[in-house]
């Protein structure tokens, strides 16, 4: 299996747009990337709140809309992507991707959680009850279960192979499992009830600066998205290169404590002093030519 | 893995003498086990019918180099080839061929011996006849046959992990601390399918804490520390070895 | 590869018949899990009968999620994960054959459920193509992906707490399809259960193939 020397020789490539300060996971780029983002929630907290007008029929309660719609999508955004991620490291071994993968699931739980708890808010006024058994909402509550089950695999302690190979084969049917649960959930209710209580809900409906809003709205959680997506990878990226790094250091220290033991033991074999050091002398050599 | 291939493998390796490419041969070999490098840069040569001994302090990488032998550990860096297959380039490939008598017996308890042994060895497509030889040569027939390995000694169960091996018929045996846990008839039987063994073509390569036994068994003695390893009779300078390198290498191209 | 599945198959199941731990502990929970729905739905007010489809297949996945369990303490258990790697056995024949053997068992605890509810609840079984039919594609759904999560889950510590995690979202599909179609089946209208049947075939196929190919990467790591 080539596992290894695939993923060390993706790694420059990969590295090329991860390439931040060592300490950092912010550039240039990302903070204004970040700026941009706070400006258009800002915008959006205007546009939502203020400038909209009340909906006809749900009056105050539609504003949540605006959060909770964009933030459904790019949940389902987030889902794809770990899907993709995960493709891609068990076809070509690519830590970027597994590890774009792995920050795209965080964010798709967090905005997961989003849409559940703004639907809920949402659903409290509009139904009278906090939950009903809709198709949307029951599929999306499965989806936060799915992405959990992925998130608590990813994270066992293990070797960084170990975990994303364990995590990516998860990552991977997430799409499929999100899309079998999504239409068995759909026939489950409109067997018994009509419609999605959703479908005389947003977009239908709306029209002016309230799809206007609607739209901005997609825009900022977008960037949102964009924004948490690029430093979630990075801090990804580096805390791997961190435990990647100690190797070069490691193999020495492990030649040393061979050394230091046969030199304190009586050696009833006692090798030649200069061995070693030749042996370690080897070993920092090749350390870099294999790494490069 | 293609299951031809395996019915093919079993058995002594045609004409496995001297001048065959050596069954062994690490160069400055690193393993991993999570971040931790248990191997870090081993050299080992061990050649064709050869018995060679591991000798070192507890946590000195033994364990992980038979492991590494068999096929189970990747080899990160450094050069790996065991019987003529590349480890670094596919360390999957060499398991169907090699045997490992691990600490762990990888028995199921509530099958009996017989199940057991006749389990791995169909697994590893080897004759029934063989399983049946192996049980009747490690003292396991009889009323042993039908007992569940749960209710066996931990040196009966040794013995079962050892005849499933033997039924296999690896051509390279890799056996960490054969000899821990068998009484004195059951050290001497290992003592001698070792030189059975060997005798039929195949390669071992031990670790013992039983210095004395293992040490007349042995052709040769390596000392393991550190991950490192320190060849007793060869001298660990690669300058001689170093020549025969190229001729080495196009052996196993 | 189906020699291999065989083989395993046969090893698990034989290993069944010489421990009883199936059919001593597993049986008797699922129909405890029967006898718990009664008491905690009122057997006379008739909501029993009309939930028996949906606790039926509850009880299915919770004792057939004991039977994965098992199936995959009995390989974690000292060093067995090395001798199947070291064994020459092919990954998708050892997949193939550990969900053979754990459907096998599922097939025995759905009769013997069967059995339970019509006994418990006086459920009058319909319908019996549709029956036979979604009991036959779940069992080879939940087998396959339940032998796939079971593996990831098996060289762990927290193997018993994640199993359910990841399994039963997964599943619920196969819990929503089969209750429909028994329904369907029940009341006597089996077109409105064949879609479920398609739908619970597809999940199955999908999680054969996944095994297929992923069970190899997953017994690897140690």
């Amino acid at each position: 299996m080539t596992t290894q020397s695939n993923a060390t020789t993706s790694r420059p490539g990969g590295a090329t747009a991860p390439e931040a300060g060592p300490t950092s996971t912010g550039s240039k780029a990302t903070r204004a990337l970040g700026i941009l983002a706070l400006a258009a929630v800002a915008l959006l907290v205007l546009l939502g709140l203020w400038w909209t007008p009340a909906d006809v029929i749900q009056n105050e309660s539609v504003r949540i809309l605006y959060v909770h719609v964009p933030a459904a999508t790019l949940a389902y955004l987030g889902c794809f992507l770990t899907s993709l991620g995960s493709l891609m490291y068990l076809w070509k071994k690519s830590r970027w991707w597994e590890l774009v993968g792995y920050a795209a699931a965080e964010i798709a739980a967090i905005f997961t959680a989003v849409t559940l708890v703004t639907g809920m808010l949402w659903g409290r006024p509009t139904w009278g009850v906090f939950w009903v058994w809709d198709a949307r909402l029951t599929s999306t509550a499965m989806l936060m279960l799915l992405l959990l089950g992925y998130l608590a695999v990813r994270r066992l302690p293990a070797d960084y192979h170990v975990r994303a190979q364990r995590a990516s084969i998860i990552g991977l049917l997430l799409v499929p499992n999100v899309i079998i649960v999504r239409q068995s959930v759909q026939w489950w209710r409109t067997l018994h009830q009509e419609a999605s209580l959703f479908a005389d809900g947003p977009g239908a409906t709306i029209e002016g600066i309230m799809l206007f809003t609607l739209v901005f709205g997609f825009v900022t959680f977008q960037l949102i998205f964009a924004w948490l997506l690029v430093h979630r990878f990075r801090l990804a990226w580096l805390e791997e290169q961190v435990a990647g790094q100690g190797l070069t250091a490691a193999i020495a220290e492990r030649r040393a404590e061979g050394r230091s033991a046969s030199g304190a033991a009586p050696a009833p074999i006692a090798p030649p002093p200069a061995v070693p050091s030749e042996l370690v002398h080897r070993a920092s050599t090749t350390g870099p030519e294999v790494a490069s | 893995m293609d299951p031809t291939e395996i019915v093919a493998e079993p058995g002594p390796p045609p004409g496995g003498g001297p001048s065959a490419a050596p069954a062994v041969r690490l160069r400055r070999a690193v393993a991993l086990l999570g971040s931790f490098p248990a191997l870090a840069g081993v050299d080992l040569e061990v050649d064709r019918q050869e018995i060679v001994l591991l000798r070192g302090p507890n946590g000195a990488g033994k364990t992980t180099l038979l492991r590494t032998l068999a096929g189970l550990v990747p080899v990160t860096q450094g050069e790996a080839t065991v019987l003529g297959i590349d480890l670094v380039r596919d360390y999957k490939a060499v398991r169907p061929r090699v045997g490992l008598l691990g600490h762990a017996t990888g028995l199921y308890d509530e099958l009996t011996v017989a199940d057991n042994v006749r389990f791995w060895c169909r697994a590893a497509r080897a004759r029934a006849v063989d399983a049946d030889a192996a049980m009747v040569r490690l003292g396991l027939d009889g009323r042993l046959r039908n007992v569940a390995v749960g209710r066996l000694s931990a040196g009966q169960r040794r013995r079962t992990s050892l005849a499933c091996l033997v039924a296999r018929r690896p051509e390279l045996w890799l056996l960490d601390e054969p000899h821990a846990g068998l009484d004195q008839e059951g050290r001497d039987l290992v003592d001698h399918l070792v030189r059975d063994a060997t005798a039929a073509g195949a390669t071992v390569v031990m670790s013992s804490h039983e210095l004395d036994r293992a040490v007349a068994l042995a052709d040769r003695t390596v000392t393991v520390t550190g991950g490192t390893t320190e060849d007793d009779a060869r001298p660990p300078v690669p300058g001689p070895a170093e020549i025969p390198e190229g001729q080495e290498s196009t052996d196993v191209a | 590869m189906w020699h291999d599945a065989m083989l395993v198959a046969g090893k698990d199941l034989r290993l069944e018949v010489r421990s009883r731990v199936a059919l001593n502990q597993i049986v008797p929970f699922a129909l405890l899990v029967l006898v718990l729905f009664a008491f905690a739905l009122d057997p006379d007010r008739g909501l029993l009968e009309r939930a028996t489809p949906g606790l039926y297949w509850v009880a299915v996945l919770f004792s057939g999620l004991l039977a994965l369990q098992r199936a995959f303490t009995v390989e974690a258990a000292d060093g067995n994960r090395d001798a199947l790697r070291l064994s020459g056995l092919d990954p998708a024949g050892i997949f193939l054959g550990k969900a053979m053997a754990v459907g096998v068992q599922l097939l025995v605890l759905e009769v013997l459920l069967g059995i339970g509810v019509a006994v418990l609840y006086t459920t009058q079984f319909a319908g019996w193509p549709l029956l036979l039919a979604t009991v036959g594609v779940a069992t080879v759904g939940i087998a396959a992906a339940g032998t796939l999560y079971g593996v990831l889950a098996a060289g762990l510590r927290v193997r018993e707490t994640l199993l359910p995690l990841l399994l039963l979202p997964v599943l619920a599909p196969v819990l929503i399809g089969s209750t429909r179609a028994f329904e369907a089946a029940l009341a006597g209208a089996p077109a409105e259960g064949w879609p479920w049947v398609g739908l619970l075939a597809v999940f199955a196929v999908l999680y054969i193939l996944a095994g297929v190919l992923g069970f190899g990467p997953l017994l690897e790591e140690s």
